[in-house]
């Protein structure tokens, strides 16, 4: 997903004055394009997180329409009162942009792991919080961005992550989930790096005659609550799928406005990431193995819940 | 906007800095309100700034071109209010709302809300960050404009102040000007005693600034230095202004009291006299 990013920024930057790109010194050559096309408007604000978030606020309240770029928990936790002070209670127009979602830079240790982030940012006012599914919905996530007016975080996966949409996606929608697999039996939300998990876990249900209906939720923040009142309507067991704390991520979001607008209906299970530190050394697919977060293992305990319902 | 340099009217602006102090006074007694001291420390600067060296126009407080002052101090909410409403930014009846159910006079300044307020302000550290967005801003956008961020010197403590000052040095920020009152106190003890601030403008020196030293209550001074900037050094400047807390009355004065009590009606009156008010 990040050389996607850097290829539509790039893009972008070309046909809009306004983009200002700033990286917390990450990105070896990543964006040499971007830079050798703009270089009055490409900044390496070195390891200095919170002065790229202030001066990007400061550019945005001028006309200007930053994207500040580093790993998750650097441009998110790091710098968290700078983005909700500076960036969203001005209501200045940045993009937050981080690789590296949930357990994606895995083997780098726990101090490169972002699983709070999407609770962090999702409770400040004005926050848009996007997590693409795949490169696709993420080039529609960065032109979306800059046809608006608010701030906005997007939570990018790493690299070589698989395709899940066939091409560009002209009708991308901030706020509007988009259906990727129709089913009828169980209903799959997923969000961010999780998708293509979430893909091949509705195609090892099918094989076990499960129709599994897998919805992207690209947008965290605003929720498409109207895709939600429909799939509690319709399901009677829905199931939240993100790469993230079980506390204050997607499933959360979903489980309280489930709480908030819902009297009964669906089931709901939530997979995620429980609450600890994942300490131990090896690659993203170890810690997904570990943590439960493949499709196998979606798929069989949605098997399971299917086959015993809760008491 | 882009007028003359205007004249520098010294006993004009001592004036200003007194009818300033009265003001601030006045709202801290009838809000009952803290940050008296932090406030009366800055006046001068603030008198230099709004009376003499910004280009602002109360009428186009938006206008893309007028240079910015960002009151990083945010504490000293009651300064830059009376300074604002003294300029015709907002009227200034509207600052008997300081501090008072439902207004837009917060005890610190408000994002989007009060004409003439640049930044929502009163977190430590985060001004000279958007200050220094703010005079790059300028320079993508080929507009000349001076940012100006008053910093206090307990807010040196904070790592972004350092943050942004190597990064306004990197960009040769020269539109820049970082002051810092430095009223030799914080909130609860010497700022010299709390965290090793000394030696100030050195430090500010060594992060690549043009550092001045300067008796932050000689408005004249202030006023000369801040209207140099762009001095041509090519580095952004920095005002070290020696000042004193609670300055302009003398039983608050260097009383750290001051930080967080109000005055009575009775010390208001004094405060006043002493200032040469009616």
């Amino acid at each position: 997903m990040r050389n996607a990013f850097a290829d539509e920024v790039t893009k972008l930057g070309m046909v809009d004055p306004r983009l200002v790109l700033l990286s917390g010194d990450i990105g070896n050559k990543l964006f040499d394009r971007f830079k050798a096309a703009q270089p009055e408007r490409f900044f390496n604000c070195g390891v200095a997180e919170q002065n790229m978030t202030g001066v990007a606020t400061g550019l945005a309240m001028n006309g200007l329409r930053p994207f500040t770029y580093t790993i998750a928990p650097f441009c998110t936790t790091r710098c968290l009162e700078q983005i909700r002070t500076d960036v969203a209670y001005h209501e200045a127009p940045v993009t937050i942009v981080a690789v590296g979602a949930g357990l994606a830079y895995a083997g780098l240790g726990p101090t490169h792991h972002a699983c709070e982030d999407i609770a962090f940012l999702r409770a400040i006012p004005n926050m848009v919080v996007l997590a693409p599914g795949d490169a696709w919905e993420l080039r529609a996530a960065v032109r979306a961005v800059l046809a608006q007016d608010r701030p906005a975080y997007i939570r990018l996966g790493k690299k070589g992550e698989p395709l899940v949409h066939g091409g560009p996606l002209p009708d991308f929608q901030i706020g509007k989930a988009i259906t990727v697999v129709e089913g009828l039996d169980v209903c799959l939300l997923s969000t961010g790096n999780m998708l293509p998990e979430a893909v091949a876990a509705a195609s090892l249900l099918r094989q076990k005659g499960v129709a599994t209906r897998v919805v992207s939720f690209h947008t965290v923040k605003p929720l498409d609550t109207a895709c939600l009142r429909e799939a509690f309507t319709r399901f009677s067991l829905v199931a939240t799928v993100e790469e993230h704390s079980l506390i204050g991520g997607f499933g959360s979001a979903v489980a309280e406005w489930v709480s908030d607008h819902l009297a009964g209906g669906a089931r709901l299970i939530r997979f995620g990431a429980p609450d600890q530190f994942f300490k131990k050394s090896g690659e993203h697919e170890y810690a997904r193995r570990e943590l439960g977060l493949t499709a196998e293992h979606i798929a069989e305990r949605l098997v399971r819940a299917i086959s015993q319902p809760a008491a | 906007m882009n007028a003359l340099m205007p004249t520098l009217d010294g006993l004009g602006l001592r004036a200003r800095a007194a009818q300033l102090r009265g003001r601030i006074i006045d709202m801290c007694h009838a809000a009952s309100s803290a940050h008296l001291g932090s406030s009366l420390s800055c006046a001068d600067v603030l008198t230099a700034a709004y009376w003499h060296v910004l280009k602002v126009d109360p009428a186009h407080p938006t206008d893309p071109l007028r240079d910015r002052f960002i009151l990083s101090k945010g504490h000293a909410a009651m300064a830059i209010y009376a300074a604002l409403a003294m300029r015709g930014f907002f009227p200034e009846a509207e600052l008997a709302t300081y501090n008072q159910d439902g207004g837009r006079l917060a005890e610190h300044p408000p994002a989007n809300q009060l004409p003439g307020v640049e930044a929502a302000t009163g977190s430590l550290g985060h001004g000279l960050p958007l200050a220094a967005g703010i005079a790059l801003a300028g320079r993508i956008q080929g507009r000349d404009y001076r940012v100006f961020a008053l910093l206090s010197d307990g807010e040196n403590n904070e790592g972004s102040v350092w943050e942004a000052a190597m990064f306004a040095a990197g960009q040769r920020l020269e539109n820049l000007c970082a002051i810092i009152d430095y009223n030799k106190w914080q909130a609860t003890d010497r700022s010299n005693d709390v965290l090793a601030l000394a030696p100030l403008a050195d430090k500010w020196r060594a992060f690549g600034w043009d550092a001045v030293e300067l008796d932050g209550h000689d408005v004249e001074a202030l006023a000369r230095v801040m209207q140099k900037v762009p001095n041509g050094s090519g580095k952004p400047v920095a005002i070290v202004a020696h000042t004193v807390k609670g300055k302009g009355v003398s039983f608050m004065e260097d009383d750290n009291n001051w930080h967080y009590r109000a005055p009575t009606a009775a010390e208001v009156a004094l405060a006043r006299a002493e200032l040469g008010l009616s």
